[in-house]
């Protein structure tokens, strides 16, 4: 029986990690936002499953946070967003989607070799977690860097989140902090992301970054 | 597994069902797709009705052709046949089984696509040499992509001869395991490039500047055009049960196993075919045809998946 | 009583009332902001005194009792400053009033975070303030709602924020290293119980790999070089009051979080050493910082830079270790604070005098506005290092104790120092001393007594350090290895 709850969460974890290279390799922003809401449906199964494996019911709530905010309502929010101020529904890259992919199979061999030798004398579970959840991190780092467009930095900061919380909930016995630190990656998305998208649209016309990058205030 | 009677017997039956089963398979697609969209839909014999037709026609041949273009069909069938046959699907006690392997099976495909490569070329129109070059470029991410899972799988079990994989996947277990997963998505995205499927190509187009498949047989006529077609059907066929011999192996019978075990396997094979079936009919119904350009990123996603499927392997067997 | 009661509890119910009084009646906020940093300061003052006993969630020891105080202190006159400025920038009608409700709750909920983060003895608490105080900076810092302070937030708020992720993610990984050692639960999370039985760490690779990206997370947020992005448009673009706090007090309170790290790691056997890692950080802020002075031509950005410069020296320090080095990291911690803040006073003066943020545009200060001249001449010569003032002290004494353990090391050092004094010197000149422009003459219209404040404070501390915080800083700096 050990062998298949492992199993099963190192499923969930990985599929949490093949829709990290999805959205990686999306062109459009519907695209990308169904992409990472059914991300974070997949990190709320994993949660809920550890909660599940390592009987901390206070997972549940976790799990039941991830899949209400991160997959329903801060894509739909978003989704009107993205509407209402008529924003350039295609994704415009740094360099190509397959050379973006490419980079992100040496970020996950990399953070492979770095958490594996390092956590020898814990868990199976939760090492193979945390390698994964470092690969969803650096995944959503350069999802960051890689995209120009306002939505999509935000929606790959809060995939770089959900992998943090694939760590959380994958190390045993993590106290409360677990639903302090989702519930503040919530309010974090709702305040500033609302809050700002409006203003920058209304200063700029526009949320491509590359305008907002005129003002390099270092050139002062 | 020593060479005997059984075996070799089994082996003909296995090629000649392969065949038989093959335009069945193709017509519940195009059954599923048509009810899908709204329409009545041809029955579901309707491919072998084409396939009957088509050889009793007369074969046209270009002035232009060479050797090739006449030739080129039945090579291809042949490969592509013969692949299928080696292919493990309602027993693993096969006679040729233990002499094949993963590799071969590629290179029997690899081959058969040169050579409707080269048959499209041949007669010197436009249409068939767009055909050609997007069916190499395909072909240059999906095969590398696929052998990535090949790879994979032999890592796992031990050894690339398809009879023993699936032995040993009976035998013993592997359980939900990442790197199979991973695999599973690749393979299956490399069988929708390779058989010319929605999202990469459309089968059913009738606009030249789309076509991948059709384009390189636009020219063909009669028993050639029969074969070219029947070769694209036992091709969806060879994909499925190669899905279904890696991933989904139960059922199948091991060798001196009885009747009865025969049976089942056979039905076993059967039902597993027909989901693959829906299965694609479903999916192609539900998404739409990719730009050309885009294909090379959809293969190279396969291709990346197959590789971390690869880097995962290493990571549990690190454990 | 519990006098931690009363240092958290302030900030939150004060946060909570200004947040209800709406933008009208800004004077009155102001006024309850300072009575509100006032009461804070009092009870911070009696943690000297009165030592509440730790648990599991929050401690006072030497290391933080008094950066408690000096926050307490700083927030105190920052919101008198800011009383009077915030008053005039609605007056020449740069902020309208109802965002004022707005900035006056945030100030206390930002204060109440820094507090948190340094009394926290639980590490995920002190994430969870720290995160907090980024928050609450960032909606301050657009507060103009110019485009430019848009743009500033934005930065600020997405470095920022990948900065707290991996902090988090080091958090996460410094549980899984305490976990086989205190077991699971609150137990594994708690710094003065980990602190407590930190012998027992045999394993420290899960340690290392923790430090790093605490380092990387929460050095994001002390503007360490290469992470320092956010900070020079942070300061330029947000209100004065904010950059003196952020300067101030948040850089001061990240490398806390950095150095409580710091110190577990010193007391590991097999640890790698993180001097080498904070050495090089530290080194390359100041470099490029002190060079990045010559060519700014906004004031607060200049500054900023100053800040980045500095924040590099302390944790040069730091890294050095040994007790002379870690006493100076301390002691310019203090300093940097009180200096910096002053700074930023008296440019929020100068800036409403001359009606503009250009370097270009100030000049003559001596002459205009003689007491807030000289001041300004006073605050620059502070934080440039000259003696006698605070900052001298530090600095020659983490020189010091660099070319006696590390003599290769003191040559880029004493130049990045010797570059930033000429810089400052440089426009200190212009501004102070140069042809007075035809306009920007209207007059003064708030105090300079906690600008003054703090440079007695400073300039005291060139001098004289009360034994007592010496006897603290001492103690600190062994702990910190």
């Amino acid at each position: 029986m050990g062998h298949l709850e492992f199993d099963i969460a190192h499923l969930l974890g990985t599929m949490v990690l093949v829709l990290s290279f999805g959205l990686l390799f999306q062109r459009r922003i519907f695209g990308v936002l169904r992409t990472f809401a059914l991300q974070a449906s997949l990190l709320a199964a994993a949660a809920a499953w550890q909660a599940y494996v390592q009987d901390a019911p206070h997972l549940y709530i976790t799990a039941a946070i991830a899949l209400v905010f991160k997959a329903i309502v801060i894509p739909v929010a978003l989704h009107r967003i993205v509407i209402r101020l008529q924003i350039h529904r295609s994704v415009e890259t740094v360099f190509g989607v397959g050379l973006t992919m490419i980079i992100g199979v040496g970020l996950v061999t990399l953070s492979i070799l770095l958490v594996l030798p390092v956590t020898a004398q814990s868990g199976a579970i939760t090492r193979e977690n945390l390698a994964l959840a470092l690969s969803v991190v650096l995944l959503g780092l350069l999802m960051m860097i890689t995209r120009r467009n306002a939505v999509t930095q935000v929606v790959g900061f809060m995939s770089l989140e959900n992998g943090l919380i694939l760590a959380a909930v994958g190390v045993r016995g993590m106290p409360f902090v677990v639903e302090m630190s989702v519930a503040f990656s919530v309010m974090v998305a709702f305040i500033i992301f609302g809050v700002f998208f409006f203003h920058i649209r209304e200063r700029f016309d526009t949320l491509d970054l590359h305008y907002l990058e005129t003002f390099r205030g270092e050139r002062e | 597994m020593a060479p005997s009677f059984e075996s070799a017997a089994l082996q003909l039956l296995h090629a000649v069902i392969v065949v038989a089963v093959a335009p069945a398979l193709t017509g519940i697609v195009r059954l599923l797709k048509s009810r899908l969209t709204g329409k009545r839909g041809a029955p579901l014999w309707q491919p072998y009705r084409d396939l009957w037709r088509l050889l009793r026609k007369e074969a046209v041949v270009a002035e232009s052709a060479s050797w090739l273009f006449r030739v080129a069909p039945y090579l291809t069938f042949a490969a592509i046949w013969l692949g299928a046959a080696l292919i493990p699907a309602f027993t693993t006690d096969l006679l040729l089984g233990p002499s094949v392997d993963l590799i071969v099976l590629v290179a029997l495909l690899g081959g058969a696509r040169f050579f409707t490569a080269l048959a499209g070329l041949d007669v010197g129109t436009s249409f068939g040499g767009i055909g050609s070059s997007r069916e190499l470029m395909i072909a240059s991410l999906a095969e590398p992509a696929m052998l990535m899972v090949i790879f994979t799988v032999s890592l796992l079990v031990g050894t690339t001869s398809l009879s023993l994989i699936a032995v040993t996947l009976i035998k013993y277990p592997v359980g939900l395991r990442v790197s199979l997963a991973l695999g599973l998505v690749a393979i299956v995205m490399v069988a929708i490039a390779e058989n010319a499927r929605v999202p990469v190509d459309n089968p059913a187009t009738h606009l030249e500047l789309t076509m991948v498949h059709e384009a390189m047989i636009l020219e063909y006529s009669g028993r050639h055009l029969a074969l070219m077609e029947a070769a694209a059907m036992v091709k969806l066929l060879l994909y499925l049960s190669l899905i279904a011999c890696i991933f989904a192996p139960f059922g199948m019978a091991l060798p001196a196993a009885g009747a009865h075990a025969l049976g089942i396997g056979l039905l076993a094979w059967l039902a597993k075919m027909v989901l693959g079936a829906v299965l694609l009919g479903l999916f192609e119904t539900s998404i739409a045809k990719m730009r050309v350009f885009r294909v090379s990123e959809f293969l190279a996603a396969a291709l990346l998946l197959g590789l971390l499927a690869t880097i995962f392997l290493y990571v549990s067997k690190g454990l | 009583m519990n006098p931690l009661a009363f240092v958290l509890g302030t900030p939150v119910v004060a946060g909570v009332i200004l947040g209800f009084i709406p933008g009208r009646y800004h004077r009155i906020a102001a006024r309850l902001n300072v009575l509100a940093s006032l009461v804070t300061l009092a009870s911070g003052l009696t943690l000297f005194e009165v030592r509440p006993e730790p648990n599991l969630y929050f401690f006072i020891d030497d290391f933080n009792v008094y950066l408690v105080v000096l926050t307490a202190f700083v927030g105190f006159t920052t919101s008198l400053f800011s009383a009077s400025y915030i008053g005039h920038e609605v007056e020449i009608g740069r902020l309208d009033a109802p965002r004022l409700r707005f900035y006056h709750g945030m100030y206390q909920a930002f204060m109440f975070s820094m507090l948190l983060a340094l009394t926290a003895n639980n590490l995920g608490i002190m994430w969870v303030a720290v995160e907090g105080a980024t928050l609450a900076t960032a909606l301050m810092v657009s507060l103009y709602q110019t485009r430019e302070a848009i743009e500033a937030a934005w930065k600020y708020f997405i470095l920022c924020g990948v900065g707290i992720a991996l902090a988090l993610f080091g958090t996460i990984l410094m549980y899984l290293a305490a976990q086989p050692v205190m077991g699971d639960g609150a137990q594994a999370m708690a710094w003065l119980q980990i602190m407590a039985q930190i012998g027992r760490f045999k394993d420290p690779a899960i340690l290392n790999l923790a430090f790093v990206f605490l380092l990387a997370g929460y050095g994001t947020k002390v503007g360490l070089a290469p992470f320092h992005a956010w900070l020079p448009d942070a300061h330029a673009e947000g209100p004065t009051p904010i950059s003196a706090v952020l300067s101030g007090l948040l850089l001061n309170v990240a490398l806390y979080a950095v150095l409580r790290f710091k110190i577990l790691l010193a007391h590991t056997a097999g640890a790698i050493a993180p001097g080498p890692l904070m050495i090089g950080m530290g080194l390359s802020s100041l470099l490029l910082a002190t060079f990045m002075l010559y060519r700014r031509r906004d004031i607060k950005r200049m500054f900023a830079y100053s800040s980045i410069e500095h924040m590099g020296i302390i944790t040069f320090a730091f890294g050095m270790g040994g007790p002379l080095a870690n006493f100076a990291g301390l002691l310019h911690m203090t300093m940097h604070s009180l200096t910096k803040s002053a700074i930023f006073f008296s440019v929020g003066h100068i800036a409403q005098v001359k009606g503009s943020q250009k370097i270009a545009d100030i000049r003559g200060l001596t002459i205009s506005h003689p007491t807030l001249g000289w001041t300004f001449v006073i605050a620059v010569l502070a934080i440039a290092g000259l003696p006698p003032l605070g900052i001298f002290m530090s600095e020659f004494l983490v020189v010091t104790s660099t070319m006696a353990r590390q003599p290769v090391l003191a040559i880029p050092l004493v130049l990045g120092l010797l570059v930033g004094f000429g810089a400052l010197i440089l426009r200190l000149q212009g501004a102070a001393f140069g042809e007075v422009p035809t306009r920007g003459h209207a007059p003064i219209k708030a105090s300079l007594l906690p600008v003054w404040a703090h440079l007695a404070l400073v300039a005291t501390a060139g001098l004289y350090i009360p034994p007592q915080l010496v006897a603290w800083f001492r103690a600190v700096a062994t702990l910190l290895g």
